[in-house]
């Protein structure tokens, strides 16, 4: 897979050669898992492949397994964050992982038909469903209270649901179940073309339209070997930064609610519908859909406009974060709330914002640059505390990266084609591609693998940073107080879409 | 520290009066629904079709083209194919209907592939100044709800024109509804509607709910709500932006009349 090495092992060496290859205790943010994932062998059979990084500005090692006998020996107990990859894998492929130590579904509810839906072929018909409880605790105790919140939740909100067991104030032990709305977009995109491809990847996680399409169209061209020409590269930067400027600015409004200041509130999510305004404007599309392609862009973009309303934007951006940094009120919430240890934030695989206010110092386009970052001056912040204070500050900090990373792009950008001349080539029919970006809530990665005979995609896998966060999420929330769970599960900024796909 | 409410009324209402009053509806620039010219169509070309990525787009065997707005995404690529600029980029944002066969274009017209049930009774009078609505996400990507809080923003304000989101089923007159219906989320979504008191509206929003969008079918899908519960009103866009959910819920109260029939936006 390009641009991966790769190394193909037998099943029962798996365990070793990750242990070799990744010391225990050593927590180097660039030394880890990122995903891992299975496909159909067209000759029939599975093949499991684990894609980790090694060291930043090196490509990733993948290592690429086949089973015996549809078992793997499990990696979670050595390496927790794979616990969720292996369970998405023995849902949707029926691969079984030995001594796992959450051996329960996740992707498919309990209840779900016992089919593996991405073993077999494709199907237009849903399958059976009758809905169970989920595998969860028992916890008995005179005091202990239970409450399963949702899945349809007060407020306009995304739809999962919250197990919570508490005594009082205190939480005991939380447990959310996603997966509610699992669309099956992998499999969407099996058989589609390229450019369907695109209007799939924009639909996977609606607030991170680019990130996501932007991840895809990386995934092909470095498979097919087209280099998009300068302009559309910096168009892409542009809209990647108004993209996460736009989440951003919603993430302080939606901070602001949670911490009861309505002004505040009202204020953060007029400043994000500007951005919003701004995006329509600038491509036709609030959510800046419709403009990437593989190879480059769809159409060119009118930008003479956009300094101008940048230039009316950015001063109320920065006196309203320096408004919410002087209420004392916002910080009592903030500080100490939700905190996560660097050391869980790596053996979870933590990722994003939330890694980066963890100690963790890692962002894609400073580690392993793509679309042109590498010619860009910017900074990454880093926090150590681990709250939620911390992850505000890194946003604070990321709104700011991003509007001197958008007047940059500004300034350096010349007229010139917009689409790869190589467009026209058919593609190779063994191309295999791996694609990133570094979207608003973390790393984001695309693995495309062709159908040689029909010229099409055949499997897409992709890592969207909310499957990572939610994983890593739970571990801040027990052994704190029902009050604070608002404002913390606000401070993540989680995409429930992204990790469900 | 801070004193925000000096600085709230320094700021004053950012609220436009749009729709019942002189104001920007927001969506400058924003592109809407493709236009289809059927008089400048070539003879034998399927371009649109082919390119559709969710079939919205469809053609008979002499030759008649059809569209199925709800489920058209707005990705633009019908009007980018087209060789003879028959299908048109527009800033039409979706509008509502009531029959679901308002949102197709084309002789053959509209039949349902799945029997759905037709909702039983006239929007009450009561509504008309007052309406609470329970929102449930039935699969979404998020920007149906990225667009639906918009509507609480100090731009558009919602609840000027006496509409308001509930969290209990219990107190809800409308049952919005956006995404697919994945298979989890069917029965969350139908205990939502039973807990509902009558008489219970219920809106399609977005074309994942419209018409299933490109997320709809494959083993994790229904088709959108078509088959599922009855809709009173279908507003199909990807996401609708919020001026076009807006004026959805001021058609589902018979404020303003819909401008759309047989999958013509009147004025065009």
């Amino acid at each position: 897979m390009r641009p991966c090495t790769t190394r193909i092992l037998p099943a029962d060496e798996l365990l070793a050669a990750l242990s070799d290859l990744l010391p225990q205790g050593e927590r180097n943010p660039h030394r880890r898992l990122r995903m891992a994932y299975a496909r159909n062998l067209r000759e029939g059979g599975i093949e499991a492949l684990y894609c980790l990084s090694q060291c930043a500005q090196e490509p990733y090692l993948l290592l690429r397994v086949r089973p015996e006998g549809q078992r793997l020996p499990s990696l979670a107990n050595r390496f927790p964050l794979m616990g969720w990859y292996e369970r998405e894998m023995h849902d949707l492929f029926g691969l079984e992982f030995e001594g796992h130590p959450e051996p329960y579904p996740l992707v498919l509810h309990e209840g779900a038909d016992p089919v593996h839906p991405l073993r077999v072929a494709p199907s237009s018909e849903p399958i059976g469903f009758s809905s169970l409880p989920p595998a969860a605790p028992v916890m008995v105790g005179s005091e202990i209270q239970r409450l399963p919140f949702g899945p349809v939740r007060a407020d306009i909100v995304e739809s999962a649901q919250f197990l919570f067991f508490y005594i009082g104030e205190g939480i005991l032990h939380y447990q959310p179940r996603l997966f509610y709305k699992h669309r099956g977009m992998e499999q969407r995109f099996e058989g589609s073309t390229l450019m369907r491809g695109v209007m799939l990847s924009e639909r996977v996680s609606g607030t991170d339209s680019i990130a996501h399409a932007l991840a895809y169209c990386q995934a092909c061209e470095r498979a097919l070997g087209w280099a998009p020409p300068p302009r559309a590269i910096g168009i892409r930067v542009l809209l990647a930064e108004l993209e996460r400027l736009t989440n951003h600015l919603h993430f302080f409004g939606e901070l602001a609610k949670m911490t009861t200041l309505k002004v505040a509130d009202a204020e953060g999510h007029w400043l994000e519908e500007r951005a919003k305004q701004i995006n329509g404007t600038l491509t036709g599309s609030r959510f800046l859909r419709g403009i990437l392609c593989v190879g480059g862009l769809r159409r060119d973009l009118d930008l003479t406009s956009l300094g101008d309303a940048f230039a009316a934007l950015e001063p109320e951006v920065v006196a309203y974060l320096e408004r919410l940094e002087d209420t004392r009120s916002y910080l009592d919430r903030l500080l100490g709330t939700g905190r996560l240890a660097r050391e869980v934030a790596f053996d979870q695989g933590a990722t994003g914002p939330v890694e980066r206010a963890s100690g963790l110092d890692r962002d894609l386009r400073r580690d392993l640059p793509y679309s042109g970052y590498e010619t860009l001056c910017f900074e990454i912040p880093g926090q150590s505390g681990g709250d939620a204070w911390a992850r505000a500050l890194i946003r604070r900090d990321e709104i700011r990266t991003s509007i001197a990373l958008i007047r940059q792009c500004l300034e350096r950008m010349e007229p010139g084609a917009i689409l790869s001349e190589a467009v026209n080539l058919a593609p190779d029919p063994d191309a295999e591609g791996l694609g990133w970006s570094e979207g608003t809530r973390g790393a984001l990665y695309y693995a495309i693998h062709f159908d040689p005979e029909r010229g099409v995609l055949d499997r897409v896998k992709i890592k969207d940073p909310s499957f990572s966060n939610w994983r890593v999420f739970p571990f801040t929330v027990q052994d704190t107080n029902l009050m604070d769970y608002a404002i913390n599960e606000a401070s993540f900024g989680l995409s429930i879409a992204g990790a469900d796909r | 520290m801070t004193n925000w409410a000096w600085f709230g009324l320094r700021a004053g209402s950012l609220t436009t009066h749009w729709p019942e009053g002189p104001g920007p509806d927001g969506q400058e620039g924003v592109r809407g629904m493709p236009r289809f010219h059927p008089e400048r169509c070539e003879a034998g070309c399927r371009d649109c079709v082919s390119a559709c990525p969710t079939g919205a787009i469809t053609q008979s065997q002499d030759g008649q083209t059809r569209i199925d707005y709800a489920r058209c995404i707005t990705c633009q690529r019908c009007t980018e194919v087209c060789p003879t600029g028959a299908f048109e980029a527009t800033p039409d944002w979706a509008i509502a209907v009531r029959d679901r066969a308002d949102l197709v274009f084309g002789e053959a017209g509209y039949a349902p592939s799945v029997p759905h049930p037709q909702p039983a009774q006239r929007v009450p009078y009561a509504l008309k100044r007052s309406l609470h609505i329970r929102h449930v996400d039935a699969g979404s990507c998020n920007g149906c709800e990225s667009e639906l809080e918009a509507l609480l923003n100090p731009f558009y304000n919602l609840h000027r024109l006496g509409i308001f989101f509930t969290p209990s089923p219990r107190f809800a007159d409308l049952l919005l509804v956006t995404g697919p219906v994945t298979i989890a989320m069917r029965e969350p979504l139908l205990r939502t509607y039973e807990a509902m008191p009558e008489p219970r509206l219920v809106m399609a929003t977005g074309t994942c709910a419209t018409g299933g969008g490109i997320a709809g079918g494959g083993y994790a899908c229904h088709q959108g709500l078509a088959g599922i519960l009855p809709v009173d009103l279908w507003l199909p866009g990807c996401p609708p932006n919020p001026a076009a959910i807006m004026e959805a819920l001021l058609v589902l109260l018979n404020r303003r009349p819909t401008r759309v029939s047989r999958g013509h936006l009147a004025g065009s």
